[in-house]
Order: C-alpha cells, then structure tokens, then sequence
C-alpha cells in the first residue's frame, strides 16, 4: 500500500514539475536530441528560431514540441527527421525541409508508429519525401499544415499525408501540393477528412483503398494528375467537396472502384477530364451534385448496381454518360440536364419528355477512343438525333424519364 | 494602229480564232462583221485582254497588249449586255468608273443629251434594258479615248437615242477617232462604217470599203451582200 | 484595288441579303441570351451554327456574287485596271461584309447583354475570329469554283456540294475510317485529317476552348501534346490562315489564263 502511494505521488510530482525544456543555438542544450534525451513525459519542448540540422530524432516520451516563426528543421536530405513511437504527443508550429528520397525506405519529416492521441499541427513541411507518415495509430489529428515538395514523377516521390492501418484519425485544413498523394489512406476506419486544399500533385489529391466508414467533406481537389481515387471501400460519406481541373487521359474527378453502400452529396465537378468514373459500384446514391463543364460526367464502366442519381445538374459537359455494360438498376431521375431540349407543357417544372443521357457518339467514343476529335461535328449531331429518335446502340431504358426544367443546385 | 498577228484561239476543240492577221490603221469607223459564232466578240475580247489567245500577239500603237492593262485607259469599250450591280445608283455607277480611270470625264452632256438626269438616283437593278443601255453608252462616251470600241451598241435604245448615238459616234470619228463597231443591223454598217471587216471561220475573210464588198459581191444592197458571204459559208 | 473594294462593299452591304444575314444573327443572338441568361450554352449553340451556317453562307454569297455580277466584271475588266485587283477587290468585298453581318449580328446582342464583364468574352471573341475565318475561306473556294465553272448552274451545285462534303460527308467518312481502323495508330491521322478540313480545324480550335477537359482524355501522345499546349492554337490559327491564302493564290493562277 505504501508502496503504491508512493507510486502515485510520484506520478503526481512528475506531472506538476512538467517542465518547459528551451532549445537555441546558444542555449546550454542546443539540440532537438539533447532535449528529448532529458525530457520526461510531459514536458514541453520550446525550440527557438534558427536552424536544425538534426535527423533521425527518436521520440518515445509523451512530449509538447513545439517551435516559433523561424524555426527549422533542416533534415539535411538524410533519412527521415522526428521519428514518434508514443502515446500523448504533440507537435507544433515547426518547419522541417529537405528529407531525402529513397527508393526502398519511407523516409518522412515526421513519422508515427503506433500510437494513440496525438495532434500535429500548423507545421510546415518542404522538399520532402513522405509528409506525415502515420502507421497503426488511433485517435491522432493532422490539422492546419502545409506540406509540398516539388516532385517530378511518381516513382521518387512520397506522400503528403500518408495513413495506414489506423482509425479515428481526422485530418482537416490542410493544404498539400507537390507530392506524389495529396493525402493517402490505407485500411483506416471511422475517420474525417475535411476542409483541405489538395492541389497540384502528381498522382492523387486523395488515395483511399480499404478504409471503412469514413466521411469525407469540403475538401477542394485542384490539378491533381489523376483526380482523386476512392477504391475497395464500404459505408462513405462525401459531401460538399470540389473535384476540379483534373485534366489528362487517365485522370478523374473522382474515382470510385469497388465501393458500396456510399453517400455524394452536394458536391461539385468542375472542368475535369472525367466527372466520376465508376467501376464495380453498388448502392450508392449521387444526390444533388452539380457536374459543370466535364469532358464525361459520369463514365460507367463494369458491373454497377444499385446506383442512383437524382438532383444533379449536369451542366454542358461535353458527353453527359458514357456507358458500356448493362444498365443494370442504375436510376436517372429528376436531374437537370443543360443539353435536354424538350418541352413542359404542363409547367410543372418536369419536362414532358424523357432525356436520354447516353448518346450514340459517346457509344462510339468508348469502342474508338479517337472519334472524340469529331465532338460537336454536324454528322455527329445528325447520328446523335438519328439515334436519339430510334436506339440501336444505346441502352433503351436507359433515360431520365423526369428532366428538371432549371438549375437544381444553384 | 492596231494590229493583230497570226491570232489563235480556241475553246477546247472548237477553234474560234484561227490564224488570224488584221491590221487596223487609225481613225475611221470599222464594222466588223460575220455570222453568229464566227469569232467577232472573241476578236474584240482579245484586243481587251479578257480572252487569252493561245498564240499571236497583239499591238495598240505598236506595243504589245497581251497581259498589260495600262494600255485600256486609251479605249472604251461598250460591252453587248449592260448588267450593272443592282445596288448601285445612276451616279455612283458613274462616278465609280469615273474614279477608276484616271481621265477627265464629260458625263454631264452625255446624261443631257440622253435624258437620264431623273434616273441619276434611281437604283441600276430598277432600270429598264433600254436606259441601261443609255447609261451603258455614257460610260462609254465620257472619257476622250483614241480608240472606242463598240459591242452591238442599238441594242434596245429607242429611235430617239438611237440618233443621238449616230450623231455621237459620227462627232467622234470626226476627231480623228478609230471605232470598232459589231452590229447586225446592216443599215446601221451602211450608213456609218467606212470599212467593213468580215470574219468567218476565225479568219479575215473580206476587208474593205462598203462599195468594195457591194462590188465584190456583185450586189447593191449591204443587206444582201453580207447574205451572199455567209451564204457561201453554208454552201 | 482599294476601289473595287470600296464598291463591292457598299453593293453587298445595300442588298437585302445582307441585311437578312445580319438580322438572322442579331435575332439568334438576342434570343439566346435572354431567353437562356445562359452565357456559356449561348456560346456552345453558337458554335453549331457557325461552323455549320457562316459557309453555308459564304459559298452561296461567294458564287452568286460572281455568278450575277459577271457581266458588270467584263465592264471592269475593259478599264485600265489589273485582273487581279479587281477580283481581290470583289473577294475581300464580300468577305469583309459577310465577316461585318456576323460580327455585329451577334456581337451588339452580346455587348447589350454585359459580355465584357463575363468571363465567356474570350471564347466568343474566339467564335468570331473562326467565323470570320470560315467567311475568307469559304469565299475563296467558291470562287475558285466559279471561276472554273462556266455554268451557273453547275457551279453553283459544286459549291453546295463542296459545302456539303466538308460540313457533313467528310465527318462521315472520317469517322468511318477511325472506327474501321481501330486496331491501328491513327493518332496522327486524326491529326492530319483535321488540318485537312477547315471546318473542322475550326471546330477544333473551338473545342480547345470549350471542351479542353474532354479533348485532354485523348490517349495519343502527339494529340495531347497538341491539345495541351499552345501549339494547338498556335498551329490551328497557322493552317487556318493557309487555308486562305491557298485558295487565293488559285484564283489568282486561274485568273492568268481564264477567259470572259
């Protein structure tokens, strides 16, 4: 008994002598290492203006770190810079440049391994390889940073936010750019991602593979090479995002591959290449999304059921549908479509006649990729109409037998 | 002053100018004269520059004219069917051409004389073939040219104007001009041409004075003269 | 040459035609946009229109001109004046009135409606600079045709036809090929095919406007390296202006020998 009380006020001593630890260049400790070496859990870290060149710090004492306005942490382009394998941490208000590329080891400016309750936050990272490496974490928060790197290709550039088997996790008001992922998850459940700025990265603004019952909203995805991808995952919320300028051949608004039972709402897709590509998705309703200026709006490709679109507007995309399997029950109803060129008689708002989204021409352009040269040509318009009053190649029931007359989600 | 040598043309295999040498000397008035696609027009048109022969060359004062233009501003030229640009006024038709020619032009006595001042204004595509005609005749008499050249020229002018171009034309050749006239009106030729050309087959087939041709032809009357050429054409 | 010019112009732009071509324009583009309010849909329909309509136009315009003003040429072709210039001078009449009805058909509704605050300003001006294009171009192969044709008639048919096979037929046969070929490259020959077709190389500089993000999906590298840079534009308005210079230069040959 004697013994666990002593126990215990130690404990208790130990968090109210937590101490504030000073870092500078002409302090007595002068580096990151020093300090965490003396630290115990709980203390905090102060490291004042000026430049670190420290790599591989090892955190394993539950630790504040945090810097000011100047402070940098210069990895030298040597392995990874603060390496954390600890509960109750957190990292604040650093900079931290120059993490080195490698072809068979992850290096990261910041890099947690199992732990749980953390935050990292308003830190800025640069030139670096991996941004924020996160493995077999829970209940972290990744918020306000701003990672980039000025990656060429796919092959020697890492991630900007990187999660792996992990849940809980939120990541919100981040702006990333310039990295091979914007934010990549990887089996990680029960989790938010929010309010980021994804832009300008070489491959995804967002890879999702495996990760369960996560929302994710307002987000913005710009330039991104190939859009965002959202694959093999079940139970996801995306609303009030913006996919837009994601131009290329192989390059989406967003991508969703083997998903189910999933929710898009209220999004918007501006000027990509592809709106949605969908490919093995079930269950999944598009409400209330506006699709603007799209080079496809929506391409279906392989085995979707049990989709349903409604309250969208589609928006003088150049094709609105492309389609090359079955219909399946996949619902078209009640969108706007900017192309429909039928009448209301009743005035209910409804048009009269049903609009047919899939076109003979974008039939063709999916068996010959090249015909799209020939978008907006008379012959086109006159195969178009032909089909359009007689189908032989496009799905017959495939048509929104409701039209909205006007803008939906103005 | 003019002078045509060793002229060929021919559309595809219809040869219409063959071989043909005329040379015409300066003033006076010349009729030339043929049957129907004999080549007449197609003459005039080569000494214009708006057919090309395929061979010979062509003279204007001892200076070859093929593929020149400058030498037009010494000749006017009245063309068989006057179909001006039916949006055009009177007057800017005429001040048009006027101001393409880099001459002094006379139109007012002209317009007088074949009282056109009322239809000045009006608009060419409202004009009657006749007064079409009549403007067709000023254009061509305004400017004071060595050479007029004049393309069936009584065509639908009443007897009045039909007058007063003989009187033009005589005024004309009285100032030492040469005129080249095409017309098949024979009384027209009798009582004007000092000279007659005859073409056919694409060839100078007769030139001379219109006593000439009556004396050759054993007939007193032009009419019949010219009858008993083409005829021979026929025969 | 300025002179004829001067009066081909002030003819054309006294006929009714071109006050009916001008008017049809004001009322499209009066009824497009305030009865849509919608710029950018505005701007799409009026592409269909003038890469189908503005040569439509121009060849009737070019071959009539020529056909029903034949005999006032002969009257031209007597003065001092050079061949060439006065039929440059006819050419470039009826081109600019033409190019005149579509720039203020539709440009007045569109000034009215508050384009210069809109962001759709560069793609109309666009549209425009293509129609005028269409316009030079069209005009001078018509020409060419007449001038070759003797018959009215006849060359007034091959102009439609010349119309009809650029604005349809060609597709038709283009797109035949492409699907027919599918297994092979045909990258390039997209390309080539383009170029070859001043309807469609407008189309296409359109299209690099308005439907980028579709054109951008293109899988062929010398497509993409064509559409995603401003040698597209570059190269397209290039070709579009030998596209006028060709035809021009042929009537210009043809006038040498040609007979009136």
């Amino acid at each position: 008994m004697r013994n666990y009380l002593f126990l215990f006020s130690l404990f208790c001593i130990t968090i109210l002598q937590a101490k504030q630890i000073e870092v500078c260049k002409s302090c007595s400790i002068s580096t990151i290492k020093k300090a965490v070496e003396i630290a115990e859990d709980g203390d905090e870290i102060f490291i004042k203006k000026g430049i670190y060149k420290e790599n591989d710090i090892e955190i394993n004492k539950s630790l504040i770190i945090f810097g000011e306005e100047g402070t940098i942490l210069d990895g030298t382009n040597k392995g990874s810079v603060l390496h954390i394998s600890v509960d109750n941490f957190v990292i604040r208000s650093l900079k931290i440049i120059n993490v080195v590329v490698s072809y068979t080891k992850d290096y990261a400016a910041i890099k947690v391994v199992r732990s749980n309750n953390f935050t990292i936050e308003n830190i800025v990272l640069d030139e670096v390889f991996f941004g924020v490496l996160i493995e077999k974490s829970h209940n972290g928060k990744v918020l306000n940073n701003k990672i980039s790197s000025t990656s060429k290709d796919e092959a020697n550039s890492g991630n900007g936010i990187h999660i792996w088997h992990s849940s809980n996790m939120e990541v919100s008001g981040n702006e990333v750019y310039g990295m091979r992922d914007g934010v990549y998850f990887e089996f990680v459940t029960d989790s938010k991602i929010h309010n980021n700025l994804s832009h300008n990265n070489i491959r995804y603004g967002l890879h999702f593979m495996f990760s369960n019952n996560d929302t994710y909203f307002n987000n913005e995805f710009v330039n991104n090479g190939a859009g965002v991808a959202v694959m093999f995952s079940k139970f996801i919320s995306m609303y009030q995002n913006k996919f837009t300028h994601n131009w290329g051949s192989a390059s989406y608004g967003l991508l969703l591959k083997e998903i189910y039972d999933t929710q898009i709402y209220n999004n918007i897709f501006e000027e990509n290449t592809i709106g949605i590509k969908g490919e093995g998705c079930t269950r999944i309703n598009y409400k209330n999304n506006t699709f603007i200026r799209n080079g496809w709006a929506i391409k279906i490709a392989g085995a979707c059921y049990g989709n349903i679109f409604e309250q969208n507007d589609f928006m003088h995309n150049s094709l609105d549908l492309a389609y090359n399997t079955q219909v399946n029950d996949n619902r078209f109803e009640s969108n706007y479509w900017s192309e429909y060129t039928g009448y209301d008689l009743d005035k209910n708002g409804i048009g009269d006649i049903p609009y047919r989204p899939v076109k003979l021409f974008s039939y063709i352009v999916n068996q010959t990729p090249e015909a799209l040269v020939l978008l907006r040509s008379l012959f086109v318009d006159i195969i178009n109409f032909s089909e359009k009053v007689s189908p032989v190649f496009t799905p017959d029931d495939l048509m929104d037998k409701k039209p909205i007359m006007k803008r939906i989600n103005d | 002053m003019i002078e045509f040598k060793n002229l060929h043309k021919n559309f595809g295999k219809l040869v219409v100018l063959n071989n043909l040498d005329l040379s015409i000397s300066e003033g006076g008035i010349f009729a030339i004269l043929g049957p129907n696609g004999s080549g007449k027009t197609t003459l005039i048109k080569c000494l214009l520059g708006m057919v090309i022969p395929q061979k010979g060359e062509i003279t204007y004062k001892d200076k070859s004219v093929l593929g020149k233009w400058d030498y037009r501003n010494d000749l006017n030229y009245l063309p068989q069917i006057a179909n001006f640009p039916p949006n055009l006024t009177v007057q800017e038709l005429i001040e048009m051409v006027k101001n393409l020619r880099p001459k002094q032009a006379n139109e007012k006595d002209l317009i007088k004389l074949f009282g056109l001042n009322d239809s000045l204004q009006k608009k060419l595509g409202n004009l009657s073939g006749g007064t079409k005609q009549k403007v067709n005749i000023v254009l061509t008499f305004m400017f004071d040219s060595n050479l007029i050249i004049l393309d069936e020229p009584t065509n639908g002018l009443d007897p009045i104007a039909l007058i007063n171009l003989k009187e033009l034309i005589q005024k004309e050749k009285e100032k030492g001009k040469t005129i080249l006239i095409t017309t098949h009106i024979m009384s027209f030729v009798d009582e004007m041409a000092n000279e007659i050309v005859f073409i056919l087959d694409g060839k100078i087939y007769f030139k001379g004075s219109v006593d000439a041709l009556k004396e050759k032809t054993n007939n007193s009357n032009l009419e019949h003269a010219i009858a008993n050429l083409i005829s021979k054409q026929y025969a | 040459m300025l002179k004829i010019l001067k009066y081909s112009f002030y003819d054309l732009m006294r006929s009714r035609w071109s006050y009916v071509y001008f008017l049809f324009y004001l009322i499209l583009g009066f009824v497009l946009l305030f009865l849509n309010n919608d710029v950018n849909k505005a701007v799409i329909t009026l592409m269909n229109i003038i890469i189908v309509l503005t040569p439509l136009i121009g060849t009737i315009f070019g071959v009539m001109y020529y056909y029903n003003s034949r005999e006032f040429t002969e009257l031209l072709l007597a003065q001092p004046i050079n061949r060439k210039k006065i039929f440059m001078g006819q050419y470039i009449g009826i081109s600019i009135s033409l190019t005149l009805s579509l720039v203020l058909g539709l440009g007045i509704p569109f000034v009215l409606y508050g384009l210069f605050k809109s962001a759709a300003i560069f793609n109309f001006g666009l549209l425009l600079v293509v129609g005028s294009f269409l316009n030079f171009i069209f005009v001078a192969l018509s020409y060419n045709i007449a001038l070759s044709t003797e018959n009215k008639i006849k060359g007034f048919g091959f102009a439609i036809l010349m119309w009809l096979f650029l604005a349809v037929i060609y597709d038709g046969a283009f797109l035949i090929s492409l699907v027919m070929f599918d297994e092979y490259p045909l990258d390039k020959f997209s390309l080539i095919a383009t170029m070859f077709n001043p309807i469609d190389l407008s189309r296409i500089l359109i299209l690099l406007k308005l439907d980028i993000s579709a054109l951008l999906g293109y899988t062929g590298a010398v497509f993409r390296k064509f559409f995603g840079t401003n040698l597209g534009m570059v190269l397209s308005m290039s070709i579009l202006v030998l596209w006028v210079l060709i035809p021009v230069i042929r009537i210009n040959l043809k006038l040498r020998k040609k007979d009136f």
